[in-house]
């Protein structure tokens, strides 16, 4: 078990580098540190000078990817990528093109998009899971049927118009909460409710749907027939046996993306206006700050392995017959 | 008249050409046909596969690019610069009606005060009379309600003509293929239990037609969804964005396909060190939160853009190349998971008894592969496809509000969408925009979803086990 | 005559939609006293589950109970409320199913899953729960029963989940103890032991037994009274005893002669012509008629009654309308006796120089483990494996499951590459030839497998699977000259030609099998390794498929590798036997030797564990302990010594030679005499 996991994190380093390369070379190929100076200092009458002097300040001086001047493994080393790499690893982020610490930033973010995140994961997956075995208590009627078909429904509206259409009924109608902001400490819970509200229905579609997937699935296996045939009761035989091998996909996926919680939504945050890492990154995007983006996508790549890693941890813990090798 | 021909639109050829090829092949092989005859034969299916259809002829339609010429007595022809397509002529009218700013459908009227000039002298500020819609009117307070009634009608009857004249084709057509009169192919399209469901069938297209036809008839002389800021037909502009938004869904698929066919098979028949690499490239690729990736391919997008602004020689070139990336890069995003599933497929297929059989029989590897592994993983294929156009046309409106979406310049409902919303603070609320592209998205999605369900019922080859 | 416990009249059952209904249980009858054991026999699809399962009320979606009545201890089941049924689910009769692997839920303990049965049953308390638990697992045979509490389903073996099956049965103390197929994914040697703790339960408490299954041997040696099921109906019920004597029912008399055996081996086996019928359609008349020899055109129009015959037994066939009993046309025909010789005589001049070798055979599947995926372990599943296959023979590779003989087969064919060993074909060395080099011998070496189902490429014309190896191989390079192969080889197969022309699914597994055959024998192969070809299949198709491979032979001079598990088949079809445990031969040589005077006590265990419907023929059942061990840590010294009743200290130190006791014959054991 432990082997495996050091295994796993062993195999974590190539993918990593493999991630660093690839969003290096998107940004450096096309967008040369050259163009990126003259864009930050206003594209007339740039001398070379100082162009020069942007890179070597934001430490875009080195050449890219192989310095020929180098000595040894200086050549590989003395480069932008290796120092913007290397110390990724050891989650220093540096400073963004603003000269702010990103780090410092990444770690005040992160609590509002949590904030956000775990209630929606949790109360989504309550309703979800409820729902799901409700659908299934009545499967192959019309209970059934018309679930489905709202299931179907919901899962074919846009996410913006929950977005747009929870800040106009409950914010602007009704008057019930605030329609965007955030506030410090506990103060922010009243800003909090509609984006979790609309983050738990805009998930009901696709989540309850598969849920009852799963549990049909396992409803179909024989030791439900077993179990019956012992004389259980229908309630037993939900709970006691469907439900609870069906938790274990359930388990796991959710497992996989906890990690990812950190990361916030990209979408709901910026409407919402709520200071969390996923508005962080776009304000990054439409801002053209190469340096944050940098490293919310080794973060995210981080986190997506940690995600990885934990879920085969967790199918050794809820599933008798998987061992880790 | 010049033809223009855009990247996407060779590329919708290019996927018409194929599907068609598909067809015919399939239309001889009875174990591809018997899926979709599946599929033909669901009540649902028929019905999402005739709604899809009228979308796709939209789309179609709107990829036959041209420029038209200038009339310019004597000298050489010389062509406006403006890219036009079939659908935008034969949608002139709403094109070129453009008002000054917002009016609400069926408004006679602005949406906003203006300056009016009194006739006797003078300013005052007035709801001043839309320049097209409703102009007509002598006096549209009292006339306007009568107007559309009428028009209703009139829609009305001319989709009825047009359904019967279809349907009657239908029926000539398919009782000469039978050597039958009309009537003994009516009796058995009308009669229950019949293998397709032809009343289905009618009654949705009959719909649409209807509809289609009601919405030209008013759309003639009113704006039935309002206009927008700059006064922009809304109607016009949520069929513009038919294109976009089925050219995301099917072209990122189709992108993406071959490398995702490729190496998911080449992973799990090969195994060893083919298997390890492939592996680290999905992993490596997976990895990296996909919106981040789109985001960060985009910006550098739009520097080289910027970079090389010379290269484009229209607004519409350049648009339909940021289009295009996108579905490239959505593509690179989405083809792990298809890669993942194949590649397992192929690890069982691979210890499969017929494929073993051929081993002992030395059939060569490549021929193992195009005979035995790749038809038996079609299903997957097809299932991922159809699977994934909804979330896809979804993701567009998502991306474009981030601005990392279709370029700014074209219609999408992602655009349409992220320029909207602000004026849902507007008192009154302008909402129209809004509530049209939402409504022709959820249409379409939901066609594609109840269409993509029945499809994998069809095709699922355990879910018809258990039947 | 006392009340019976069950009594079902006219039960109709229907399964799937409107649009499609078929009658998988169509008007049936049976009556089960107290304490006796009944088997309801039949092939596959015959509706024999679907009983069972109508009787608990268990039927899968879209099944429904059209009409009947059930009357169990006085009660009719099929007027009860889902509540009380629940009650006499588990307490009044309890049911155990083909697949203890997936019957049993994965991820509970074996302990929680009785438990679960006890508590609905018996209102004792939490603490007294355990013990009882406890005494199950004891009653069922299961060593360390406090230990094996904690354990999940799928860290006990095959036959272990079927007795904590039983067990879970027991909880309720059933009156009925409903047994669908409960050995038929077992071995022999597990199989034995599970119906004598079915036998000696029934004896302890005084259950009936209702055994379903297809094995007409497991009927000869368990049951009391059987019924013979047929599309739907039961055609004749019976005395087991009576039964077996001379069966009644045109159909349970060909069943009877179309088991293969040693006695038939110089002959044909009777077969069953044409398919079982679906149950979708409407019946006219009786419903074996189609396939029955003795057909009258009244077959064709009336419904057969029932015939009551002398002490209670009962037959539903037109046959029977006169008063004297008719007379069967005996249908084993001798003729191919003379050719069979003929191959006798040709392969004696080829005696001395085996066509096939086999030498110290090693497959070995590396165990990874640890941080960097070091090799810790082999699972030696062919671990020295030495035969020697002459031509125009057939050799039988004989083993239970995971003994390492389908391993074996593909090892020899280079399908996987061996780890150790040679096999010399005609004196080449296969092990080690790359996949260009194999070619030249794939011609010569072909395999027909298991599973006629998996077998074929589902999307491809039968002309093109069948004429897969002429294209390959560039035997036939032409399309038009592929075609009349194709034609010529389904006809030897004897298939019409117009079937290349149409998909695998269109038909039925002993076609299939049979168009495999034909894949296989389009190169031209000398040798064809057959992969338990006839294990998948119904008995009455089973006779077809060995007697096509029987008369090929003949014609064609084939020699076959015969890798099974069902002895009959062996004493049926070989001229050879090799039997297998764990990875190495044990005993090997001629049929008559092997099967008459086993020495291996292994061999003499798993042939004593075979039932056998001929009375006179039982042998005392030799049981074995335990299970096979895994191949990945064979114990030391001879790998069978810690089952082996005969085993000495010896035993565990060195792995025995080989010792002849004669030409041909040959064992590997310290304690032969």
């Amino acid at each position: 078990m432990i082997a495996y996991i050091v295994r796993r994190l062993l195999y974590a380093i190539p993918i990593l580098v493999g991630v660093n390369l690839i969003t290096f070379l998107l940004f450096f190929v096309v967008n040369s540190p050259d163009d990126m100076a003259r864009m930050q200092l206003g594209e007339k009458r740039v001398t070379e000078e100082a162009v020069q002097a942007w890179k070597d300040d934001h430490g875009y001086g080195k050449p890219l990817l192989y310095n020929a001047g180098g000595e040894g493994l200086a050549r590989f080393t003395d480069t932008i990528f290796f120092e913007k790499s290397a110390k990724l690893f050891v989650f220093q982020f540096g400073s963004s093109d603003e000269g702010r610490d990103i780090g410092y930033d990444i770690s005040q973010r992160m609590w509002p998009s949590l904030a956000i995140a775990v209630p929606v994961l949790i109360v989504g997956l309550a309703f979800n899971i409820s729902f799901a075995l409700f659908i299934v208590f009545f499967r192959a009627t019309y209970v059934d049927l018309a679930s489905v078909v709202l299931l179907v429904a919901m899962l074919s509206i846009s996410s913006l118009f929950y977005i747009i259409g929870g800040q106009f009924v409950l914010g602007k109608l009704f008057h019930l909460v605030p329609i965007s902001g955030y506030d410090t400490g506990l103060n922010a819970w009243k800003f909090l409710i509609l984006p979790v509200i609309v983050g738990v229905i805009g998930g009901i579609g696709s989540g309850t749907r598969w849920y009852r997937t799963l549990f049909l699935e396992e409803i179909a296996q024989d030791y439900v027939r077993t179990a019956r045939a012992k004389g259980l009761g229908e309630r037993r035989v939900l709970f006691g046996h469907v439900l609870r091998n069906a938790l274990i996909p359930i388990l796991t996926g959710v497992v996989v993306v906890l990690p990812l919680l950190f990361m916030g939504s990209l979408i709901s945050e910026s409407f919402f206006g709520i200071p969390g890492l996923g508005s962080y990154t776009i304000d990054a995007i439409s801002n053209q700050d190469f340096a944050i983006v940098r490293s919310m996508v080794f973060l995210g790549a981080v986190l997506y392995i940690l995600g990885l890693i934990l879920t085969d941890i967790s199918y050794t813990l809820v599933d008798p017959r998987v061992r880790l090798q | 008249m010049t033809p223009v021909l855009l990247w996407t639109d060779a590329l919708i050829y290019l996927l018409l050409v194929i599907a068609i090829a598909f067809g015919l092949y399939a239309a001889r092989h009875e174990h591809l046909r018997a899926p979709w005859r599946r599929v033909l034969r669901s009540r649902i299916g028929m019905a999402t596969l005739i709604v899809l259809a009228g979308y796709a002829s939209i789309a179609v339609l709107d990829s036959v690019h041209f420029r038209l010429k200038v009339d310019r007595p004597g000298g050489e022809p010389v062509y406006a610069p403006e890219v036009l397509s079939l659908f935008d002529l034969a949608l002139s009218g709403l094109r070129e009606r453009q008002e000054v700013t917002y009016s609400a459908p069926f408004a006679t009227h602005l949406y906003v005060k203006e300056a009016v000039d009194l006739p006797g002298g003078g300013v005052t500020r007035a709801y001043p009379r839309l320049i097209h819609g409703g102009a007509h009117l002598a006096d549209p307070a009292a006339d306007r309600v009568g107007d559309i009634l009428t028009r209703v009608l009139v829609g009305m009857l001319k989709g009825l003509l047009l359904w019967m004249a279809v349907v009657g084709a239908l029926l000539w057509l398919s009782g000469r293929r039978r050597a039958e009169s009309w009537r003994v192919t009516w009796a058995g399209w009308r009669s229950p239990g019949t293998e397709i469901p032809w009343t289905t069938a009618l009654a949705v297209l009959g719909g649409l037609l209807v509809l289609g036809c009601v919405a030209g008839e008013l759309a003639a002389e009113y704006h039935i969804l309002g206009t927008d800021k700059v006064g922009e037909d809304v109607f016009y502009q949520t069929l513009k964005s038919v294109r976009t938004g089925l050219l995301i869904g099917t072209l990122t698929t189709l992108v993406m396909l071959p490398a995702a066919i490729l190496l998911g098979i080449a992973a799990g028949y090969f195994r060893g060190w083919v298997d390890d690499l492939i592996q680290y490239l999905y992993t490596t690729l997976n990895s990296i939160p996909g919106v981040l990736l789109i985001a960060a391919a985009i910006l550098m997008l739009q520097v080289y853009m910027s970079n090389h602004a010379e290269s484009f020689s229209s607004l519409v070139e350049r648009a339909d190349l940021r289009l295009l990336f996108l579905c490239v890069i959505l593509g690179v995003t989405s083809w792990t998971g298809l890669c993942r599933l194949l590649r397992g497929e192929s690890l069982k297929l691979r210890e499969a008894d017929y494929v073993q059989a051929s081993l002992a029989l030395g059939v060569g590897h490549f021929t193992l592969i195009t005979r035995h592994i790749l038809p038996n993983v079609m299903h997957i294929v097809i299932i991922t496809l159809v699977l994934d156009f909804s979330g896809l046309v979804l993701a567009e409106a998502v991306l474009s509000y981030v601005n990392i979406g279709v370029d700014p310049t074209m219609n999408s409902w992602g655009n349409m969408i992220n320029s909207a919303r602000l004026e849902l603070a507007r008192d009154p609320v302008v909402w129209w925009s809004l509530a049209a592209a939402f409504l022709f998205m959820f249409v379409l999605v939901l066609a594609a979803n109840l269409f993509a369900d029945v499809v994998r019922d069809a095709f699922d080859p355990r879910i018809r086990a258990t039947r | 005559m006392t009340e019976p416990l069950l009594e079902v009249e006219g039960l109709t059952t229907q399964l799937g939609d409107e649009a499609s209904p078929s009658r998988v249980v169509d008007g049936l009858d049976l009556q089960i006293a107290s304490g006796e054991t009944f088997a309801l026999l039949g092939e596959s699809g015959c509706g024999k589950s679907m009983t069972a399962l109508s009787l608990m009320r268990l039927l899968p979606p879209g099944g429904r109970i059209l009409s009947g009545g059930v009357r169990f201890a006085g009660t009719d089941l099929l007027r009860l409320t889902e509540a009380e049924m629940r009650r006499v689910r588990g307490g009044g009769m309890a049911m155990i199913f083909q697949e203890p692997q997936t019957s049993l839920n994965p991820v509970l303990t074996v302990g929680a899953q009785i438990a679960e049965a006890v508590r609905v049953h018996e209102g004792i308390s939490q603490a007294r729960i355990r013990e009882r638990v406890v005494d199950l697992l004891r009653s069922v045979g299961i060593s360390e029963p406090e230990r094996r509490v904690e354990a999940y389903p799928h860290q006990l073996s095959g036959g272990m989940k079927q007795r904590v099956m039983i067990a879970m049965a027991l909880a309720g103390d059933p009156r009925l103890l409903i047994a669908d197929e409960p050995t038929t994914a077992l071995d022999v040697t597990i199989q034995a032991q599970v119906l004598s703790l079915i036998k000696d339960l029934r004896r302890e408490t005084g259950m009936a037994v209702l055994l379903i299954t297809h094995d007409l041997g497991v009927v000869a040696e368990t049951a009391d009274r059987l019924a013979v099921m047929y599309a739907g109906q039961i055609v004749e019920t019976a005395e087991v005893a009576e039964f077996f004597a001379g069966p009644a029912h045109p159909y349970s008399r060909k069943l009877m002669e179309s088991l293969p055996s040693a006695e038939k081996r110089h002959g044909r086996l009777a077969m069953i012509s044409g398919r079982v019928p679906t149950l979708d359609q409407a019946f006219q008349g009786c419903r074996f008629a189609d396939r029955c020899d003795s057909v009258m055109p009244i077959c064709r129009e009336t419904v057969p009654e029932w015939h009551l015959l002398e002490r209670g037994r009962r037959v539903r066939c037109h046959l029977w309308d006169t008063d004297v009993p008719p007379a069967f046309e005996t249908s084993v025909d001798d003729e191919s006796a003379s050719g069979h010789s003929g191959v006798a005589a040709m392969s004696r001049d080829e005696a001395r120089e085996p066509l096939l070798r086999a030498i110290d055979l090693k497959v070995h599947f590396p165990i990874h483990r640890g941080l960097f995926r070091r090799v810790v372990g082999q699972v030696k599943a062919v671990d020295g494996l030495s035969l020697d296959l002459h031509s125009g023979r057939t050799l039988a590779l004989v083993g239970e499951s995971g003994c390492g003989k389908t391993t074996a087969g593909k090892g020899i064919l280079q399908l996987i590459r061996p780890t150790g060993g040679s096999v010399l074909y005609r004196d080449r060395d296969l092990v080690g030839l790359g996949h260009r080099k194999m070619r030249a011998y794939r011609k010569e070496l072909q395999v027909i497998f298991q599973d006629p189902y998996a077998s074929m490429n589902p999307r491809m014309l039968v002309g093109d699977v069948v004429g897969e190896g002429l294209q390959a191989l560039g035997i036939e390079p032409s399309r038009a000259g592929r075609a009349r192969r194709v034609a010529e080889l389904l006809e030897l197969v004897g298939m019409d030609p117009e079937a290349a022309r149409r998909y695998p699914h269109e038909f039925s597994g002993g076609q299939r099998q049979r168009i495999c055959i034909a894949r296989a024998l389009a190169v031209e192969p000398r040798l064809i390794v057959c992969d338990e070809p006839t294990s998948a299949l119904d008995v009455s198709v089973q006779a077809q498929i060995l007697n096509l491979l029987k008369d090929l032979q003949v014609r064609l001079g084939l020699s076959y590798l015969f890798i099974t598990h069902n002895i009959a088949v062996v004493a049926y079809l070989a001229q050879e036997v090799a039997v297998m445990y764990l990875g190495r031969v044990v005993e090997r040589g001629s049929v008559d030797e092997v099967l008459d005077d086993p020495r291996h006590p292994y061999t003499r265990a798993l042939f004593s564990a075979v039932p056998s419907v001929a009375p006179g023929k039982r042998r005392a059942v030799i049981r074995l302990e335990g299970d096979m061990p895994s191949p990945s840590h064979p114990p030391q010294g001879c790998h069978f010594h810690p089952r082996c009743p005969l085993a000495s200290s010896e035993c565990a130190r060195a792995y025995p030679p080989e010792i002849g006791l004669s030409d041909s014959h040959s064992a590997r054991c310290f304690h032969l005499d």
